[in-house]
This record gives C-alpha cells, structure tokens and sequence, in this order.
C-alpha cells in the first residue's frame, strides 16, 4: 500500500476498525483519516464495505475492535445522535430523507439545536435555498414527492443544517441525471470552499478524482491503496485492477 | 319490527363517548406501537392504575381535576421508568420478547392494584351532577364532558405532534430511528418520553372514565383488548385511523346491546376485526398503501 | 446424534420417567395430584412449543385448544352415561381440531403481531361463548361430571385411583413427548424450523410455507386439545376461566421459563412455575403473582433462553 503526504490537521481518524453484521466480518481493520477540510474519496466496488465504514464512523453501526477518534477526542461507541451534535453529518445511500414531511420540517430538524438563534436558523435556511431553489419552491411539500435528484439535494441541505465539521456523503451522484451530477459536484466545491471536509464514497470514479484531495480503494473490507488524487488517473492500472469491469 | 328510535339516539351518545375514551386510550397505544414497535400488554393496567389513582387523589382532596393531572404525572412517570427498567434493554431483540415483557409487567400491575386496594370495586365521584332530559332518561352532562375532554386531549396532541419541537422529533423517530438519530435526534430519551405520553392517556382515560363504572383490578383487560382491536383496525400508528376505529366499534357495540346483552355486544368487535384482517389488513379507514 | 448423546439422552429420559412412575407412591395425596396436573400443564405448554419455538409463531390462541378439548371431553361426558374414555377423547379432540382448523386458516394470512393479537381475540371470542351461552355450557360456573373409568368399551373397565391416574396421564403425556420429539426431527419438523429461522428464504427454496403451518398449527391445537381432555378428566370440573385469554399468557410464560424450541423445556418451565406459585402462595397468600411477575419479566431481559435453553441444540439433534 504506498502512501501519501500526512495531511495538515487530521479532523475524523480512523484506527483499524473491524466491524461486525451479526457474524459477517466486514470490516477488515479499515484505517483512513480526513484533514479538516479536506475532501477524500472512497472508491471500490458494491459490497466491499464503503457503505460500513461510513456507517461505522457515523455510529450507526459500532465496530468490535479498533478507534475512531474526531478532532482527537475518542468517540469510537458513541452514539449517533451525540456525533452528529458533534459536527457529523451523514447522508446515506439511498438518501433516506423523512417522507411523511415536509421540506421545511426536514431541514427544521438540523436547525433546532441548543445555541443557535432564531436570526443564524434563518440564515443557514436563506443560505440552503440559494443553493437549491427548488427546495425553496417545494418547502411545504412532503418529502415523499420530490423527485430522486430534489430528495438527494434535500439529503445533503438537512445534513448542512447541522453545521457539521465533515460530511459523510454515501453515493450521492447514484441514479442522477449528469445535469444532477454536476450540481452535486458544485456542492461539494462550495462546503469545501466554506471548510467542511468531505468524505465521499463514489462509484463515480472521474468525478471523484477531481473534486477530491486524496482518495482510498477499499476491497474485501479494506483500505488496499491510498494516494493523491491529482496523482491518479482514470486510466491508472490501480483503478482498473480495484474498480474495473 | 318497530325501530326503537330514541334507544338508538341514546346509544348513539353512549357509543360516542365511550368511543372518545376508547381513542384516548387507543391513541396512547398506537402512539408506542408506531415508534418502537412494541406492543405495550401492560397498556389496560396504566388505565386502570389512573383510576385508583384518581380515585386516592379525590378522597383526599375531593377535587377532580386535581385527581386527573396527579394521575396522569405519575403514571407517565411509572412509563417511563418502566420503559427504561425493562424495555429499554429489549430494543432490537425479538419483539416477542416485549409482547412477554409487557404481558408480565401488567400481570405484577394488576395484582399490586389487587394487594393495595382489595378486590372490591371503588368509586370515583363525578365532578359535577347536572342531568338534561334525553326522552324518559336523565343524561349526565358528565358524560357529554369526558366525550369533549377526551377529543381535545387527543386534539392537543395531535397538534403536539405536528407543530411542536419534540413533536417532530416523534414524527421522526417514527419514520426512520436510524436518520432520526443521524440527525442528532435524542432517539432514547424520544422512546422514553413516548411511552411516557402514552402511559399518561391512558391513565387519563381511566380517571376519565371512572366515574362511569367501578374502579377494580381488572378493569384493565377489557380495555387493553378492546384498544388492541381498535389500534389494528385503525391501522397501526396511524392515530387519524384509531380514533374513527374507536368511534366506529364502540357505536356498533353500543347498538348491539339494544339486542343482546353487553357481554355479547363485544363480539362485535371481534367481527369487525377479522373482517378487517381478512380484507383490509392495514387498517379499515387507510387507504390502501402503493 | 452421536452414540454417546444418544446414550446419555435415553437414559437421563429413563430415569426421570421412573422417578415419575415411583412419584405417586411416595408423595402424599396434594402433591400426588399437583404432579399429575404438572404432566398435563406441561403437555399444554409443549404443544404450544411447536407453534413457538419450533415454527416461530407466537400464538396466544391456546386456551382456546384447551378448553374446547376440555368442553369437548366434557360433553361427551355428560351426554353419554355411564361416562365412557374413549367417547371423551374423541369429542375433545374433534372440539380442538374443529378450533385449530378455524385458526390454521388465518395463521397463513396474517404475519407475527397480527397472527398473536387474532389468536388472543379468538380465545376471547370462545371465552365469551362459553360464558354467555349459559343453558349449553354452564356459563360461568361451568360444568361438573363423573369421571369416566378407565378401560376397553364392553370388555372390561375399573375406575382410576389418584395413582393409576396418574399413570394414565403420564403414559399419555410421555407418548406424545415421544411423538412430537419424532416430528420434529422428522424432515417436516425440519422444514418448521427453517421457517422460524427464515421464512422468505424457506419460501423461495419452494417450501409450501402457508401448507406447513396449517398443519403445525393442527398439530399444535390437537395436543393442547388433549392436554383439556385430560385436565377434564382428572379435576371431573370445566370452567370458561380456562378458555380466557390469560391462560394462553401464562403457557407462553411456561415455554419462554422452560426454553422454546426444546420440547422438554416448556414442561420443565410450567413445573417451575406451579411449584413457585404454589410456595410463594402458601408464604404470601394471593399476591404471589408479584414476585412471580417480577421473576418473569427479569428472564426476559436477562434469561430469554429459558431455563434448558442451553440444551436447546444437544435436544434438538
């Protein structure tokens, strides 16, 4: 496994994890980190434990051995809830937004949180607006009726209600039209630019290079290649040998 | 046949507030089915442990509404530590294992009442005793009252439910525990509160309905079937659903009984609930899911 | 099973089925007869065993068995005299299997919760039956009888003694642990508990699914329906109390204290808790339930396998 530049502050840590579904051994002691900031791929093929690792990190799932710290402190059994007050968010595969409810109360939920104002609520909802109009024009509707792209971006908007230091984004581009793709790909640039780092699990593999700082191939639950994304290329013989058909 | 016209009307009012009752106690039913999947067996003795309680409070303060809001705190409070002591640790497993939990909590319910109180029945004084004329019968106002207290109970919390903070985190947590959490929902502290509300309308309703019947051990078991029955015709966790299933079953039952005695006016309620099983399995009053 | 389980297995059966032989001439006259109730109980408990432990269908609806096997036994009792066994036997288990049927049929449409609360409702429906239709059934003070003697129509016939009763019980009660244990190492029984471990699965491999639990569910409500035929029997008394729902409650406890899935645990697990109901009474008069309660909801969380639920596997091989 080669490796890369250590990178500048190390916000989410990842110690040799290995979690367990029921008696599936999935994670095979996974060790990655995100600087804060920073966007990191995760690529590999359906099943081999991307998905896991981001649940693990989340806490939805906790792993038998291993760490996860964030921002240096442990928080490897913690439970979800507490991580994402942390500054953890975490917009899963299949987007999974509430839908029974409305746009608004989507989004409310991230918001009502100690310590934040009713002036910075409204802030941070102008703020998701201006980069979803169409959340705007939809925000009474129930989440059930919007449409797979406008629930992916009503996914990623709640998760930035939380204000969180990094977001776990799991597939976000699956299923999307390439016009969707790309407004994605305008996101992650902006929660970068604003300092949010990004952990992002893509099958997606060009867009995945260029918006990331450093990437990770995981296979049969492991982390089997790690390198600087502007190193790599699509046609890189790694790719074809960890991702190809 | 002569149609006994004024029997029906006064059915009609009957089966209506016991109907009121039986959403209250239904919806608190519902309420814990919908959110953590259990199916709460100790439900009738929460009702029944309002009534003594009530029944304690108005002998000693001989105010009612005192009686109502006592009883109620401390039941929900008796929820809640219930939930944390002996559900709590259950999450995830087998939901056997709660229906048992639940069954046995209300097996040492029921027979603590039994210890405490004795077996005779008691009686909870209503609150006010004025009557108006309903044809040859005197109708207590007291009647008509629990019918609209129950309704602006349930009322309150379904808007509760839709506006508040906390009512959204239900709402959530019933959708989805999973993101519920991912989002920084407090999921346990979700679950106990709950059950909690839960076990306070039910001891509201028993308070409620004390004054209509005496208040025994093993009142609850009626209850807690009738609320079963009413909960999966009303299709589970939809409280819109159960309380027309109350309303709904208690007027056939109350129509019934013009015809048969009361003790066979239940089956009805069986009838309705196979039927519903049978043809309409999510519920008699939900349309039916895509 | 290896020769040595087999082994160790028949002869822990042979010594606990003699001692239950020698039982009633050493213990005095109560206990005699608390034993024998014991055997039937534990009969009851591990019919219910099948639906519970072996198919995975949690079923409150077994005092429904019950009673109608014991109603049944006690009709035949009644309408023929003098009181004939066989008669009893067989008006008792035509009852239950009549119920069975009724409830085999909503069994394959209705899954977990729902099957649990229609099972329940259905025992309240025959409680209320019972109870009301007071010209036929006694209504709530029940029916009482002679108890039939034991022998061969015609030929030959003598009354039974608490001792040779006793006997007749366990003779029953052990045949049927011997047919039940073959069932369910049987290819059928096998296909049960695939469909408790995974029911779609078992579906898509081919298994008629909904065909297997009709008949566990007839198989179950016939055992219980002999475990009411008995109970008729031996206490010459039926009342509606034992067709209400609780009584269904209180098997389940039997089979989760015991251990599901075991055969023997249900029946070791209604001993349990007779015997702890009958101490507990004798030192804390009627609020023995209680503790008991108190005992039972701490096996839940703590002891969910029951008491033999560590033998489950060595049982079953």
């Amino acid at each position: 496994m080669s490796t890369a530049g250590a990178p500048i502050q190390s916000l989410v840590s990842v110690e040799d994890i290995h979690t367990y579904y029921g008696k599936s051994h999935i994670l095979h002691g996974v060790s990655l980190t995100v600087g804060a900031g920073e966007v990191v791929g995760l690529l590999g093929r359906n099943g081999v434990g991307k998905s896991t690792t981001l649940k693990s990190i989340m806490g939805l799932v906790h792993p038998a051995e291993g760490r996860i710290t964030l921002a240096g402190e442990p928080v490897t059994n913690l439970p979800a809830h507490k991580l994402a007050r942390l500054g953890i968010g975490y917009v899963p595969e299949d987007r999974r937004i509430f839908r029974l409810m409305t746009v608004g109360e989507n989004l409310r939920i991230g918001l009502d949180r100690s310590g934040v104002t009713e002036a910075r609520k409204q802030e941070l909802l102008d703020k998701v607006f201006s980069y979803f109009p169409v959340l705007g024009e939809r925000r009474n509707q129930a989440g059930g009726t919007l449409s797979g792209g406008e629930q992916q971006m009503l996914a990623i908007a709640r998760a930035m209600m939380l204000e969180p230091k990094i977001i776990l984004l799991d597939e976000p581009t699956e299923g999307l039209m390439p016009r969707m793709v790309s407004q994605i790909r305008e996101i992650i640039d902006v929660l970068h630019r604003e300092g949010v780092a990004i952990l992002l699990v893509e099958q997606n593999v060009p867009m995945t290079l260029e918006a990331s700082q450093r990437v990770y191939i995981m296979e049969k639950g492991a982390i089997r290649h790690h390198a600087v994304a502007s190193e790599l290329s699509v046609d890189d013989p790694v790719i074809h040998q960890y991702l190809g058909v | 046949m002569t149609i006994p016209w004024d029997l029906i009307v006064i059915q009609t009012i009957n089966g209506i507030v016991t109907g009121m009752i039986l959403a209250l106690v239904a919806s608190g039913l519902t309420l814990i089915f919908g959110i953590m999947d259990v199916v709460n067996f100790a439900h009738g003795e929460l009702f029944m442990l309002g009534a003594y309680l009530g029944v304690v409070v108005m002998a000693t303060s001989g105010n009612f509404w005192l009686a109502l809001v006592v009883s109620v705190l401390v039941v929900a409070l008796l929820g809640a530590a219930l939930q944390i002591v002996t559900l709590r640790p259950l999450l995830g497993r087998d939901p056997l294992m709660t229906i048992l939990a639940t069954f046995g909590i209300s097996l040492v319910l029921q027979n603590y009442a039994l210890w405490q109180f004795g077996p005779v029945a008691r009686k909870i004084p209503e609150p006010f005793t004025g009557r108006f004329h309903l044809f040859y019968l005197e109708y207590p106002y007291y009647r008509l009252m629990i019918a609209a207290l129950s309704g602006a109970i349930i009322g309150g919390f379904w808007l509760f439910l839709k506006y508040g903070k906390f009512g959204i985190w239900i709402r959530a947590t019933t959708q989805d525990r999973l993101m519920a959490q991912a989002m920084g929902i407090p999921v346990p502290l979700v679950l106990t509160v709950s059950f909690a509300i839960g076990a306070g309308m039910a001891a509201a309703s028993g308070v409620l309905f004390g004054p209509l019947v005496g208040v025994n051990h093993i009142m609850g078991l009626d209850w807690v079937l009738k609320a079963f029955i009413v909960v999966v015709v009303g299709g589970m966790g939809n409280l819109g659903g159960s309380v027309l299933a109350a309303i709904f079953i208690s007027l056939l039952e109350a129509y019934a009984s013009i015809w048969v005695s009361p003790a066979q006016a239940v089956i009805v309620s069986f009838i309705v609930l196979i039927l519903t099983l049978l043809f309409r399995p999510t519920g008699l009053f939900v349309p039916t899911p895509k | 099973m290896s020769k040595r389980d087999k082994t160790i297995y028949w002869t822990g059966f042979a010594i606990i089925v003699g001692l239950l032989i020698i039982a009633p001439l050493v213990l005095p006259e109560f206990w005699k007869r608390f034993l024998t109730e014991i055997l039937i109980w534990g009969l009851l408990a591990m019919s219910s065993d099948i639906l519970i432990g072996y198919t995975g269908m949690v079923s409150f609806g077994h005092s429904a068995f019950f009673g109608l096997g014991m109603y049944g036994a006690a009709a035949a009792i009644l309408l023929f005299a003098p009181p004939q066994m066989l008669l009893a036997l067989v008006f008792g288990l035509i009852a239950a299997a009549a119920v069975s049927v009724f409830v085999a049929y909503f069994s394959t449409r209705l899954r977990d919760i729902y099957f649990a609360i229609t099972t329940l409702i259905f025992s309240q429906i025959f409680y209320v039956i019972i109870f009301t239709w007071t010209e036929v059934t006694g209504g709530e003070n029940g029916l009482t009888f002679k108890r039939p003697e034991l022998g061969i129509p015609g030929l030959w016939s003598t009354p039974f003694t608490t001792e040779t009763l006793h006997w007749f019980v366990l003779a029953i009660v052990t045949a049927s642990y011997l047919i039940l244990r073959r069932i369910t190492q049987s290819p059928f029984g096998m296909v049960l508990q695939s469909i408790r471990e995974n029911e779609p699965r078992t579906r898509a491999i081919g298994y008629p699914v909904e065909r297997y639990k009709i008949m566990a569910v007839m198989l179950s409500g016939l055992f219980a329906g002999l475990a009411g035929v008995l109970y008729a029997i031996q206490n010459r008394f039926v009342a509606p109390d034992f067709v209400f729902f609780l009584v269904s409650g209180e098997v389940v406890i039997f089979n989760l204290i015991g251990g599901i899935g075991t055969l023997v645990g249900p029946i070791v697990g209604a001993a349990s808790f007779l015997l702890l109901r009958e101490v507990l009474s004798r030192v804390l008069t009627e609020h023995y339930l209680i503790p008991v309660g108190i005992i039972f909801v701490a096996m839940v969380i703590f002891l969910p396998q029951g008491l033999l639920g560590f033998m489950r596997r060595w049982l079953n091989r």
